[in-house]
């Protein structure tokens, strides 16, 4: 298998659902439009009574990987599930203030949610593989969305499957059910699966909780690679990978965003004094 | 704030001196979680032995009376395989060909299948996938009251209501006909279907469903490619609890569908099925020794024999399903 054909011929085909950033709007404020993809302004959201986001302002910048940092609970899943809406799969979930992606209102009951979610993909924090083969979780993406010939989609899916470094392990076995992998491998197919609908901006829930190093190197390389052409949201609670791999950091505590900025900012001279405890490593 | 460590602390010291001598107490006896740990098991044998009781000491006398029904001179096996004349009442004529009544079971049992399958499962699917909360919450009770009515009830329904109305539609139907029965029962079975059906739905976890709805799909993607397959052996179980219950259902065929046993596909006409034909020999105005009264066991058995194959194939199809899903 020549590997130099793949890796172009599956972006071709995913350019024909992921259009070019230029492409999309003519908003009044096209600076701003054309460099962030996402922009939240004065976000709250609440589970029920208990409000889990205060005014979170933040801007996601295009083509970048931004990190979100934190301790445990303090509202990043939260956040990034409301940046595709799945949050409307949760009864007592609400929110308020201004969300948007590009010239979309991201809270409007009106916005086209199946849609917003195949242009905003999300990696879930727990792998959740179908209960369906290796390549059927993978190809199932494509097959929502995209008109595909037999081999034009095995393609893809193998181009999938090598960016998220799960391909030497499964490509023997890709008839075999996904639950029957290990907890990293159904992991890394989660990626190839969200990776495989050609998002725009791919929304990742600590990713690599449960990988070896080796295969967390090769998804940070497939975020680096992937950053021409996406952005990248990912949570971590490994401050060597936020350093490593981000281009912007962001810092929540208790629900709010404590500090926003270049990454080596954050890690070299942060403004807070709490930033500076958490990456030192002295809470959370 | 150095008040409130403080505390914290002198708290948790408290709590750690209480924890560490909770734990250096002895441990429970061990001679009385023993006698106990034993009697619980005989317990459990004893409870299990009763029903293995029960079960064989059923069959034992469905199987004896049966065998003592096969002896009688008028009957003979070929007959009652080879035929679908059932005509025990008969006197010099009398024939015991089984498939009179279990096509009867069969083609009623179909009627209310074809009408509770389809609609149970698109009722679940509409609770468990679409239905807000509060209309979810509504509904259920509604249905479980559903079950819970007598079967009888809806015997007289289909008599009383159904059968008038399919004669209003159309003059072909008899007034004990296997249409107005079938429906009955379908009636009866769709609050099973529906809330077993919903039950195997709303097990499949969360995290699936959040899946197919973040990469795009719609919620009908959703349920059809992804929560449907994966809830498959649940469905069926529920499909075949329901075959099983329509197979077995008596009151609504002993009064809705007749008595004449006949090899027909014409839902118009007057059937009699297996069920049927055991209430009228229970009911009692034959002779308690004569062969037509040993029929009933013999088609007691048959219907034993038709519910237990279907509940083997019900294990094996879900045992195939497990192994391609799990
Ligand atoms: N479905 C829910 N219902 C009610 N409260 C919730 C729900 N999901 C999360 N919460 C609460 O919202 C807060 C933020 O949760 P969230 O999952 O966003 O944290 P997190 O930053 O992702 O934490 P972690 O790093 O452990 O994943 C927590 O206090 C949590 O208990
Ligand atoms: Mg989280």
């Amino acid at each position: 298998m020549t590997t130099k054909t793949l890796e172009t011929k599956p972006k071709r085909i995913m350019n024909q659902v992921a259009p070019t950033p230029s492409a999309e709007n003519d908003s009044t404020d096209a600076l701003d439009s054309t460099q962030y993809a996402i922009e939240a302004e004065k976000l709250n959201g609440w589970y029920g009574d208990f409000q889990a986001l205060h005014e979170i302002s933040l801007k996601i910048p295009k083509n970048q990987v931004t990190a979100f940092i934190g301790p445990s609970g303090c509202g990043k899943s939260t956040l990034l599930r409301w940046f595709n809406r799945m949050n409307d799969t949760i009864f007592s979930a609400r929110a308020s203030g201004d969300l948007r992606l590009g010239d979309i209102d991201l809270l409007a009951p009106s916005t086209d949610v199946v849609d917003l979610r195949r242009r905003v993909g999300i990696v879930f924090q727990k792998a959740n593989p179908f209960p369906k083969s290796i390549f059927e979780n993978v190809a199932f993406g494509p097959r929502l969305h995209m008109q595909l010939n037999k081999s034009e989609l095995s393609d893809l899916v193998e181009w999938s499957l090598r960016k998220a470094a799960v391909w030497k392990e499964v490509k023997d076995r890709l008839n075999a059910p996904a639950l029957g992998l290990s907890g990293g491998q159904q992991q890394r197919l989660c990626i190839a699966r969200a990776i495989a609908t050609g998002p725009e901006v791919l929304l990742m829930d600590e990713p690599c909780s449960a990988l070896d190093p080796a295969s967390t190197l090769a998804i940070e390389d497939l975020m680096d690679e992937l950053r021409d052409q996406y952005t990248i949201v990912i949570v971590t609670h490994n401050m060597q990978q936020a350093s490593r791999c981000s281009d912007k950091t962001a810092f929540f505590f208790e629900g709010r965003v404590v500090e926003f900025d270049t990454t080596e900012t954050i890690f070299t001279k942060p403004s807070s004094q709490k930033t500076e405890d958490y990456v030192r490593g002295r809470f959370g | 704030m150095n008040r409130d460590v403080a505390e914290s602390k002198a708290s948790s010291t408290t709590l750690d001196a209480r924890a560490s001598e909770l734990l250096s107490r002895g441990r429970k006896d061990l001679a009385i979680t023993r006698i106990k740990e034993i009697v619980i098991y005989v317990a459990l044998i004893a409870c299990g032995f009763f029903s293995l009781l029960i079960t064989v000491s059923i069959i034992g006398v469905l199987l004896t009376e049966t065998l003592r029904f096969f002896r009688f001179d008028e009957v003979t096996l070929s007959n009652f395989l080879g035929s679908a004349e059932w005509t025990p009442l008969l006197g010099e004529t009398k024939s015991f060909g089984i498939w009179g009544l279990i096509s009867g079971t069969l083609l009623v049992t179909g009627i209310a299948m074809a009408f509770a399958l389809p609609l149970g499962l698109v009722t679940a699917i509409y609770l468990s996938e679409y239905a807000p909360r509060k209309v979810r919450d509504l509904l259920k009770p509604i249905l479980e009251v559903l079950a819970g009515i007598p079967t009888v009830v809806y015997g007289f329904f289909a008599l009383m209501t159904i059968t008038p109305f399919l004669q209003w539609l159309h003059g072909g139907f008899n007034v004990y006909n296997a249409m107005s029965a079938g429906l009955a029962v379908g009636i009866l079975c769709f609050p099973t279907v529906c809330s077993l059906a919903e039950d195997a739905l709303q097990s499949v976890p969360k995290s699936l469903r959040d899946g197919a709805l973040g990469l795009g799909g719609t919620r009908f993607d959703a349920t059809i490619k992804v929560i449907l397959p994966a809830a498959l052996s649940g469905i069926i179980s529920a499909f075949l609890l329901a075959v099983a219950r329509a197979i077995g259902e008596t009151m609504i065929v002993a009064l809705a569908a007749g008595s004449r046993p006949q090899a027909t596909i014409d839902p118009r006409d007057e059937i009699q099925t297996m069920t049927g034909f055991m209430v009228q020999m229970a009911g009692g105005d034959v002779s308690n020794f004569g062969t037509e009264y040993f029929s009933m066991y013999a088609v007691a058995f048959t219907l034993f024999l038709i519910t237990l194959s279907l509940t083997m194939l019900g294990n094996v199809v879900r045992r195939r399903y497990r192994e391609t899903y799990e």
